[in-house]
């Protein structure tokens, strides 16, 4: 099982959460800063999985994390999960959002945490993988995606064009913070089907 | 329309959205709080509007603020309006606010029923799969007992999309609703062979973590898992099904044996590494279930430790991280052949990466041997002394006191250099694990005797140097040892050299500002260094005054302690401050009172184990829960008051040196302790080894700058500067033990007799052979820890009353009752009660499809058949699976098919584990295995589908067909033959009398079986049962059972009917109409297997004989003969016959119609009682009780060819009477026919 799935930047900002069970605000926020404390202090070159996060489940958990440019990704998993199963889904859930974000920066995570969560929401339901498969991932977050814009339809286009306005009054809207090379592989990993 | 529709989102398009909202914070970064709270009154103002868009941007915005921290609960009520939009994207965002904030408590969640509801069931897939998603993360005990039955649908949904995530969720479904978990699981094993991958990897998901928490009870799933493991291709899949199965084999070690030839060859053959990870670590599993002794696993173990020093060495940190951790499990019982490895292991110890030197700590444990222990222990202490951050540095400091202590302080050859280490440990700053190292101390001063005088020297030390340790504060828990000191200072007192400095020591102002506990220590064992001293120094009469001199030490000192706030330090220290003044006044008089005061605290200290007490076992006749005497009537509160007063003053004694549990003892219990403490002859409370969890840890205090112990100018051991004294001991042992290497050459019969006197715990020393070279530097005694007689064996206090999981420890292989077949029906469903014979037969299609899915619910049947409250619960039974089948049957058409021809991978024989483990041998690889498994076999092809279980080969994970599992108990050992044989054939009978569901028990019915001898001869007995086709009018289905009689291996079957115009064997493809079909097996002697062939009939009104042979090759040692056997086929017109229920309105109806032609049948002198009469009708000749009247009976049966025949049978004095009604009288007067001739037979 995955307990929770954690994305926060180099300054321990949170781009997103979810948690598998429940907490309360503040504890979740004190995971939050826990697991960004654990993370953080770590070398660039150790491995990727640490133990010791005392808030969630405790010695029974482990935390599997992936580091790219200035973002952290950290899946708090439990035994039942295979560890570099788990590197392996970061990878695809990183690359998913590349595809999706067309060049994902950490922007894109910030001012569209909702579709995050919604890619997100076809990898793992519950705690639970549900689909590893890229393509399929993605093949369903673009139905839905369309079928919102139909939804949309007229209505929809003032407000587009609304928000296009207001980004380009944002000239600091720099796509430069980039997620950076998502193409580091784990050696050997699983190939998921 | 359209225009109000753009005006209005006009209207709001310069509200606030997502985007604007995160842009304004961080435009806001220095009041951030306060603009949030300005954004949190907009929210509050959209959310008051009417237009579900704003309220749904509203709800978006919310849950951006959700996850930075800010309570949105006050808005649950809004979210769940959101989410009933009707539009996908509003409701997208009302689910994804839902599951990120509602959780069990939150009240609204009991509306979203029945819109959950509404969204399952969506024509939408996209809301089905939102709603689901939604549903995993907030699903309670209620949402889950109200939805199961729509999931367990919507595990069959036509879309792979949603099946993959009802079946996922299932999982959250059976942890809030544990009851649904036996109803659902059916199902949920179906999906683990469903067509879609994603859908077959959720399901082996679920099951996977099903079976983690309770593996007993997914054992039988074992073949079935099995062969996805050797058939799977997709690593995730395969990842979890080899965790799983180290979850397993634990308790299977035969699942084990067989498991470890296809997992070496994954590991051979895999590339990747995540599955060559799980696949050493399940082999590890493996072999540590199995006996370690086993000489040709060794090979293995090498092949894993191997691969783990590849994964050690690599430069990749996560596979040298993982090959670290797998390496400790191999350690546990294969030490040996990972302390091949310490280099690297050391080496690890050394590296940058935290997580991987905790790994390599971990390791460590299991290398140590008398030889290396002072080695790896002054590595680590080097470590300690290094390590940065106080985690690290904890777990160094717990390693290395499970190292020493381990086994009962195995390898420790030289106590005092450990205690050294002990006092070295104490120098630590900040640590949490002060009383760790006391108790370390407590329990190797108790039980190591000879150790006593260099510990008390030491901790003498200790304590007159205690300001080193606690400063002026009491901010780390190491002043903890400072307890362990005082006791044993007071308790071994005889061993001190100064005992008047000690006591001074212990009398010091400063101590009053260590916690409670440790005063109370101190202040007692005051009282017994007191004891000593008066002895020592009338031992040596000088004058009096000295004496009184060091009483009077106590009475000026101990007032502080009286004044003391902690009851426990004030209690003590008044009594004895009375004492002492006492004494003063007895010396005054020149009264001698040392041996008085001495014997206050005279008596041996056994140490007692920490579980002693619980394992005490109750005696028979001793019921605890009885009262004593009559309880008082009335006064119930004043007696618990009673009571409670005396529970505290009691704890206020006791508390600190029992543990917290016995605060609670009721008087019994007391006596109970009472008794054991005589037992064990000791009235201190200090008998009871001090256990580090009825200890708190002080955290009170402030810092202090730390001084090393190095600097404290007293005994030996600290004396030596700029060197930490154990490293003192390194040399002295490597000298010593340079010294025993050459006494040892002269005596070696010496030796005998010391490691004789070592006492109990060294007779059973395992080290390696060198070891036993090493003789301790002391002649100890490690007394064993006391145990009360008859101690109980086993305590499984382990277990965590308030996991979850422990409601889902539900056995599935358990038939269901018939109450729990299905999942509780909402009662305002209407019953969908099927009236026709027509609409029936959808239902019957249904019906029996559970019971021939799995193995499983095969048994389940037989173990109903015996159970004797039938009739009622037949009924009910059926009744609800019709009303399933209303509401479920269009949404699973495949499986419909599959009853009557069930594809060729359906259902392995999960039931037969036993049998699948019993056939030793392995597969030599894991393709052979899956071949057969993957042979293509369609069901028009499937002539000779049939189980393929040569013990040689296990290829018994094979497709099993419907019924074959009452012939697989055939198959099994032999001298259970008689009592399955039995049992099978009567199964037959339960399955009928089961469906037909009227038949009444008076009496048991006798066995009957369908199985008829076919033919026979002294190689092989064929037996065989002939059934109707449901699902294809012209089909006949031929279950023949070979069986090998002979002693010899019979292969090389085939088996050839020559057909009629009428009736033809059905071939595969290509085959020329006399060839005859190969048996899928072969059988070794003494086994029996089943095939079934299938027909093709075209007119059914007759019955039919055909001639068949069948051949095969006999396999002796040395010779191999080719034999035959022919036989005939009867194709009886019962076979025609299927059972089918119907309804008594649509019986009459169908009787009125006056389409069928009537004929009847009297038969004489049939003795037996009428239930078994018609059983026997139902039973052999395929028809159901539709009513049942005294000794009258309507009776329904119906050809493949959907011709009905209705029976009414009447008994009176021996004499039965059928009269008979059918469609096609021919068929019917030959039905009447074979029915005269069953009775006739009996």
């Amino acid at each position: 099982m995955i307990k929770a799935i954690l994305i926060f930047n180099n300054h321990g900002k949170p781009r997103l959460s979810k948690f598998y069970e429940h907490y309360s605000e503040d504890t979740e926020q004190q995971i939050i800063r826990e697991t960004f404390h654990l993370v953080s202090k770590r070398d660039e070159n150790v491995c990727n999985f640490l133990e010791g996060g005392m808030l969630i489940g405790g010695s029974e958990n482990k935390l599997i994390y992936r580091h790219y440019a200035t973002l952290y990704f950290v899946f708090c998993v439990d035994s039942s999960e295979s560890e570099l199963g788990i590197l392996g889904l970061i990878q695809v859930f990183v690359e998913t959002l590349d595809k999706c974000f067309e060049n994902v920066c950490e922007l894109d995570l910030i001012f569209h945490v909702d579709k995050v969560h919604n890619i997100l929401a076809e990898m793992v339901m519950g705690g639970m993988v549900l689909e590893t498969n890229m393509n399929e991932i993605i093949t369903q977050v673009d139905a839905q995606n369309k079928m919102e814009k139909s939804e949309a339809g007229i209505a929809g286009a003032p407000a587009r064009a609304v928000s296009a306005v207001k980004n380009m009054n944002l000239p600091e809207m720099p796509r430069n913070i980039n997620i950076g090379d998502i193409s580091i592989k784990v050696p050997n990993l699983p190939s998921f089907k | 329309m359209a225009l109000k529709i753009v005006k209005g989102s006009i209207d709001r398009m310069f509200d606030k959205n997502l985007q604007d909202l995160v842009r304004g914070i961080r435009n806001h970064k220095e009041d951030e709080a306060k603009y949030i709270s300005t954004c949190i009154d907009e929210i509050k103002q959209e959310l008051k509007q009417d237009n579900i868009a704003v309220k749904a941007n509203a709800v978006c915005k919310l849950t951006y603020l959700q996850m930075l921290g800010y309570d949105v609960s006050w808005a649950a009520f809004n979210i769940v309006e959101v989410m009933s939009s009707s539009k996908f994207t509003y409701k997208r965002i009302g689910y994804l606010a839902a599951s990120q904030c509602f959780h069990e408590s939150t009240d609204v969640i009991m509306l979203t029923t029945n819109q959950i509801r509404k969204d399952l069931s969506s024509p939408n897939q996209y809301d089905t799969g939102v709603a689901l998603t939604g549903l995993s993360c907030f699903v309670t005990p209620d949402l889950a007992r109200d939805l199961a039955n729509d999931i367990m649908t919507l595990m069959s949904h036509t879309k792979p999309y949603i099946r993959k995530k009802a079946v996922l969720i299932m999982y959250k479904v059976f942890l809030k609703y544990p009851e649904s978990l036996r109803p659902a699981f059916p199902r949920l094993k179906e999906k683990l062979e469903d067509p879609d991958p994603g859908v077959q990897s959720a399901a082996v998901n679920v099951i996977c973590e099903l079976a983690r928490r309770n593996p007993k009870n997914y054992l039988s799933l074992a073949p079935l898992f099995f062969k996805l493991m050797t058939s799977s291709t997709n690593n995730w899949v395969l990842i979890k099904i080899i965790k799983l199965f180290g979850a397993l084999t634990p308790l299977e070690p035969r699942l084990g044996k067989k498991l470890i030839e296809p997992l070496t060859n994954l590991i051979h053959s895999t590339s990747a590494m995540s599955l060559l990870y799980e696949c050493v670590n399940t082999v590890i599993a493996v072999l540590i279930s199995l006996s370690s002794g086993m000489p040709n696993h060794s090979a293995s173990i090498q092949l894993c430790v191997q691969k783990l020093r590849i994964l050690i060495e690599d430069s990749d940190q996560n596979l040298k991280y993982l090959g670290l951790l797998a390496m400790s499990k191999i350690l546990k019982t294969h030490p040996k052949s990972v302390q091949s490895h310490k280099d690297l292991i050391l080496q690890c110890l050394d590296d940058k990466d935290e997580s991987i030197r905790l790994r390599a700590l971990d390791l460590l444990y299991g290398m140590v041997s008398k030889k290396n222990l002072m080695e790896i222990v002054k590595k680590l202490m080097l470590h300690v002394d290094k390590a940065e951050g106080t985690t690290y540095r904890d777990e160094l400091l717990t390693k290395i006191i499970d190292i020493c202590s381990q086994s009962n302080y195995q390898y420790i050859t030289n106590f005092e250099w450990y205690i050294s280490i002990l006092v070295e440990l104490t120098r630590l700053e900040g640590t949490r694990h002060g009383h760790l190292i006391a108790s370390q101390m407590l329990d190797v001063a108790i039980r190591v005797k000879a150790i006593r005088a260099f510990a008390v020297a030491q901790m003498a030390t200790l304590l007159d140097n205690a300001h080193l340790l606690t400063g002026n504060t009491q901010r780390n828990g190491i002043c903890e040892v400072l307890y362990a000191a005082a006791w044993i200072c007071g308790e071994f007192s005889e061993h001190l050299e100064e005992p008047m400095a000690t006591l001074e020591a212990m009398l010091r102002p400063k101590v009053a500002t260590l916690p409670g506990h440790i005063q109370a220590v101190y202040v007692q064992n005051a009282a017994k260094l007191f004891a000593t001293v008066l002895r020592g120094q009338e031992g040596a009469p000088a004058d009096s005054t000295v004496a009184q001199e060091t009483s009077q030490l106590l009475i000026d000192r101990l007032p502080l302690f009286v004044q003391s706030s902690n009851l426990e330090v004030q209690e003590r220290a008044s009594c004895i401050l009375q004492l002492v003044k006492y004494i003063q006044k007895l010396q005054q008089k020149d009264v001698e009172v040392a041996e008085e005061v001495t014997a206050l605290f005279a008596g041996e200290l056994n140490p007692v184990a920490p579980k002693a007490q619980k394992k005490v076992p109750v005696p028979e006749g001793l019921d605890l829960d009885v009262w004593i005497n009559e309880p008082p009537s009335g006064s119930e509160s004043e007696d618990e008051g009673r009571k409670s007063k005396g529970k505290a003053v009691f704890a206020k004694d006791e508390s600190r040196h029992t543990k917290p549990r016995y605060t609670e003892v009721d008087e019994k219990e007391l006596a109970k302790r009472r008794e054991v403490r005589k037992a064990e002859q000791a009235n201190n409370p200090f008998y009871i080894k001090a256990s580090p969890s009825s200890q708190k840890v002080y955290q009170d205090g402030v810092g202090v700058e730390h001084i090393p112990v190095v600097q404290i100018d007293l005994s030996v051991p600290l004396k030596v500067p700029g060197m930490p004294m154990s490293d003192q001991y390194v040399k002295l042992e490597e000298e010593r033990r340079e010294r025993n290497k050459a006494d040892k050459k002269k005596k070696k019969d010496k030796k005998k007799r010391e490691k004789g006197e070592k006492g109990r715990r060294r007779r059973g020393d395992s080290g390696p052979e060198s070891e036993e070279d090493i003789t301790p530097a002391h002649m100890v005694d490690i007394v064993t820890e006391e145990m009360p007689e008859n101690a109980l064996p086993s305590d499984d206090d382990d277990k965590d009353p308030n996991d979850p999981h422990k409601a889902l420890n539900i056995d599935l292989d358990k038939p269901l009752a018939d109450s729990e077949k299905k999942l509780p029906v909402r009662s305002h469903r209407p019953d969908e009660v099927l009236k026709s014979p027509m609409e029936d037969r959808q239902v019957v299609e249904v019906v029996p499809e559970p019971k021939k899915k799995t193995g499983k619910e095969k048994k389940e049947k037989k173990d109903r058949k015996k159970s004797k409250e039938k009739k009622k619960k037949h009924k009910q039974e059926e009744e609800e699976d019709l009303m399933g089948a209303g509401s479920e049957e269009p949404v699973q058409p495949e499986e419909t098919k599959e009853v009557a021809a069930p594809p060729p991978a359906s259902t392995p024989e999960a039931s037969d584990l036993d049998f699948w483990l019993s056939n030793a041998p392995v597969p030599s690889n894991p393709q052979a295995a899956a071949a057969p498994a993957s042979t293509p076999r369609t069901a028009s092809g499937m002539a000779a589908v049939a189980p393929d279980s040569e013990p040689e080969e296990a290829k018994d994970t094979e497709p099993e067909e419907t019924k074959s599992s009452t012939h697989k108990k055939k198959k099994q050992k032999k001298e259970k033959k008689k009592k399955k044989h039995h049992h099978n054939h009567s199964d037959g009978a339960g399955d009928e009398s089961v469906q037909n569901g009227t038949v009444e028990e008076e009496e048991p019915l006798p066995p009957m079986s369908n199985y008829a001898l076919l033919a026979e001869n002294s190689y092989i007995k064929m037996v065989c049962d002939i059934q109707g086709n449901l699902q294809d009018g012209s089909q006949v289905v031929v279950s023949v059972i070979f069986e090998n009689k002979c002693d010899s291996f019979i292969k090389s079957m085939e088996f050839n009917v020559l057909d009629s115009l009428n009736s033809k064997l059905q071939r595969p493809d290509g085959a020329g109409p006399h060839d005859g079909l190969i048996v899928p097996f072969q059988l070794p002697p003494g086994i029996s297997n089943e095939a079934r062939f299938i027909f093709s009939v075209q007119n059914i009104v007759m019955p039919q004989k055909l001639k068949g042979t069948l051949t095969f090759i006999v396999k002796t040692d040395d010779s191999s003969t080719h034999e035959k056997l022919d036989f005939k086929l009867h194709f009886t017109c019962t076979s025609y016959l299927i059972t089918t229920p119907c309804y008594s309105d649509a019986y009459s109806k169908l009787l009125e119609s006056g389409d069928l032609k009537g004929c009847s049948l009297k038969l004489e002198g049939v003795n037996q009682p009428f239930h078994h009469l018609l059983a026997r009708i139902c039973f052999h000749h395929h028809f159901s009780v539709v009513e049942r009247i005294d000794s009258c009976a309507s009776m329904y049966s119906r050809s493949i060819q959907g011709h009905h025949m209705c029976l009414l049978v009447k008994t009176a004095d021996q004499t039965v009477s059928i009269d008979a009604k059918c469609d096609e009288p021919g068929l019917l007067g030959n039905v009447l026919d074979e029915i005269k001739l069953t009775f006739s037979q009996c």
